[in-house]
């Protein structure tokens, strides 16, 4: 049962899934480094670029390549709204008001997409070049499966050379650092933080087309179990490092898609709660992930 | 209003459970069935958000796994109260026997608090590793751990029928259950709350290296705080599935949770009456909306205006309705009964 093409095809799956998180991580893990904010509502970004898409797309059928363009830039504009209304004021104050804020926000941002779509979910129907069957040497995918591991390792080495290479991205990490130790050497805090939240939103809204042409469906709550999972990716990872997130967003997704191609049958309805259990277990056993530096958990 | 204030506390405590059931009679004679419905529904969301309060809000620990522990209380009560003649066609091979044969069910009482009891070993389980995490660590956790929960309700389908969830569940709460088990919950939260337990919770909930240098240990007190509010989210969740007569695993979810966390935030986290006062705003406003919702075909609204609540009140008032200025101060101060006036919070001693 379990051939070598059967393992290659769940190994394809499990990378595609784990492309997702790991776009979903970098942009959490950029904004909870600075701010020690596990945004909630960024998995709401990723319901707002999947529907930006399919509006844009499937409805006004502009080409693809503006309505994916839109759909970054509504993720960008959203994320910086979501910073400049929601988030500044309780910046220095307690970290817990910061999260429940980020939830009220997702709840926000869930149902106003609900009200605007309704409730049902949309069939999802990518351009039809990306949804081409192929196959090497028995391992069945679609072009979308490539292209999204594609973009997704364009986007991240983007971002690592902009972390490393720019003075804003070097500000970012300074900041994540230390924000006061930043300021005192002339950094713009308020607008690294925007940068953070503009790019991490706009790779959010990417994602959510990616998700949408991959399983062929959206609906409003389709971003938040991604953006729950997303930060079990970090802490896999380990938290405050970057190529963490990327790596433990590809283990986690390896985990998942093998857990249930290799566990019996019964199990796959258990996914979410394999997810939750491995998080569960990585704070207990390895608190600082894979690459993580030492905070007290 | 002078003597009002001098009496016990507990004595105040007993005037006012007195007036409240005084009420609760009145209008359990006076108002039509709908208005009931609603009433029973606050109480019942009161002592989950009650009970919530007493780890997010007194010994902050920021949990979201609380719909996780009413749903263990929701389906042990349930399958403890089964009716006989319906065992057979639900067909539960996983069933225990001894908790309900084919012969017999347990009376309401002692399934809701083996339901509560079921609930508090959970919290003891998953709180032993969990709340060894701080902040937003716990939260994650604990989300996650109400996700393990409903989705261990999905799988195990020998024993809660997994999706299609359970129906025909008698109904037996009513206004008095529902508000005799407030009134515990209050009662308990309140006593322990005055009690070295509560002081040691509250300094934890300022500072764990502070308390830990006045001898408390932190582990001791959190897992105590979150076994006790998974016992009464348990009895919530039992109430409910008696109430609503039917349970199904996505209902405990997140919508559950954040309903319940939107509630104790608006209200006031940590203050004693500010959960109720969360759970009859937000639940009323639930009816009052619903018909427009319905009526102009805007699916979600409800929930717009719970988020705009929920972030308006963390902009510009996070303590919440209640807290600060308590317009019942008089009736529950804060500082708790005469006896321990004079003790400032950080001289808490842990027993």
């Amino acid at each position: 049962m379990f051939t070598g093409t059967y393992i290659a095809q769940q190994l394809l799956n499990g990378l595609v899934l784990g492309s997702m998180y790991a776009l979903l991580a970098l942009g959490m893990t950029v904004v909870y480094g600075i701010l020690r904010l596990i945004n909630f509502a960024h998995g709401a970004l990723v319901t707002a670029g999947a529907f930006t898409f399919f509006g844009i797309y499937m409805l006004l059928g502009w080409p693809f390549p503006l309505a994916l363009a839109a759909s970054l830039l509504v993720g960008g504009v959203l994320g910086y709204l979501l910073d400049l209304v929601g988030y500044r004021k309780l910046r220095g104050g307690p970290e817990v008001a910061l999260l429940i804020t980020s939830l009220g926000i997702y709840i926000l941002l869930e149902n106003l997409i609900k009200l605007l779509a309704t409730p049902q979910p949309y069939a999802f129907r990518p351009p039809a070049f990306l949804g081409q069957l192929q196959n090497v040497g028995g391992v069945a995918f679609r072009t979308v499966d490539v292209f999204i591991v594609v973009v997704s390792v364009l986007i991240m080495i983007a971002f690592a050379l902009f972390v490393k290479r720019t003075k804003l991205g070097i500000a970012m990490r300074a900041t994540a650092e230390s924000v006061e130790a930043a300021k005192l050497v002339g950094i713009n805090v308020n607008q690294v933080v925007a940068v953070a939240f503009v790019l991490g939103s706009a790779v959010a809204a990417i994602t959510g087309f990616m998700w949408g042409a991959k399983y062929g469906q959206i609906s409003y709550d389709m971003g938040f179990m991604a953006g729950v999972k997303a930060f079990v990716a970090i802490v896999i990872g380990g938290i405050g490092s970057i190529p963490g997130a990327m790596i433990g967003g590809f283990v986690l997704g390896l985990v998942e898609t093998l857990a249930v191609g290799f566990l019996p049958p019964g199990f796959a309805e258990y996914r979410d709660a394999i997810v939750f259990v491995l998080l569960i277990l990585v704070l207990l056993l390895k608190p600082t992930g894979i690459m993580g530096r030492k905070e007290a958990v | 209003m002078q003597r009002w204030a001098s009496l016990p506390g507990d004595v105040k405590f007993l005037i006012s459970v007195g007036v409240l059931f005084l009420a609760l009679f009145v209008a359990n004679c006076t108002l039509n069935r709908y208005v009931l419905h609603v009433i029973i529904l606050i109480g019942i969301y009161s002592i989950a958000t009650t009970s919530l309060n007493l780890t997010n809000g007194y010994t902050g620990l920021f949990s979201l796994g609380h719909a996780g522990f009413m749903a263990v209380g929701a389906y042990v009560t349930t399958l403890l109260t089964f009716p006989v003649r319906l065992r057979i066609a639900y067909n539960l091979p996983l069933l225990p026997p001894f908790l309900g044969g084919p012969n017999y069910h347990w009376p309401f009482l002692p399934a809701l608090i083996a339901g509560g009891l079921v609930a508090a070993v959970a919290a003891l389980l998953v709180g032993a590793p969990v709340l060894r995490l701080r902040g937003h660590y716990l939260s994650v956790a604990s989300l996650g751990f109400m996700v393990i929960i409903t989705t261990l309700a999905k799988g195990l389908k020998d024993l809660t029928r997994g999706a299609a969830g359970i129906q025909a569940i008698p109904r037996y709460t009513n206004i008095w259950w529902v508000y005799a088990w407030l009134v515990v919950t209050i009662y308990v939260i309140w006593r322990l709350l005055n009690s070295s337990y509560g002081r040691a919770m509250l300094a934890i909930r300022e500072s764990e290296i502070a308390a830990q240098s006045q001898g408390i240990h932190p582990m001791r007190y959190k897992l105590l705080s979150f076994v006790i509010g998974a016992f009464f989210a348990g009895i919530a969740g039992g109430l409910y599935a008696h109430f609503a007569r039917s349970i199904r695993p996505y209902e405990f979810s997140f919508s559950m949770t954040f309903l319940i966390v939107i509630m104790l935030i608006i209200g006031g986290a940590g203050t004693l009456l500010g959960p109720v006062v969360g759970t009859a705003i937000v639940v009323a406003l639930k009816y009052v909306l619903k018909p427009v919702e319905e009526g102009l075909g805007v699916y979600g609204l409800v929930e717009i205006v719970y988020a705009l609540m929920l972030i308006g009140v963390m902009l510009w008032r996070p303590e919440g309705i209640v807290g600060g200025v308590n317009p019942l101060r008089f009736l529950f101060p804060k500082k708790g009964g005469r006896r321990n006036a004079g003790v400032p919070h950080g001289e808490a001693h842990g027993p």
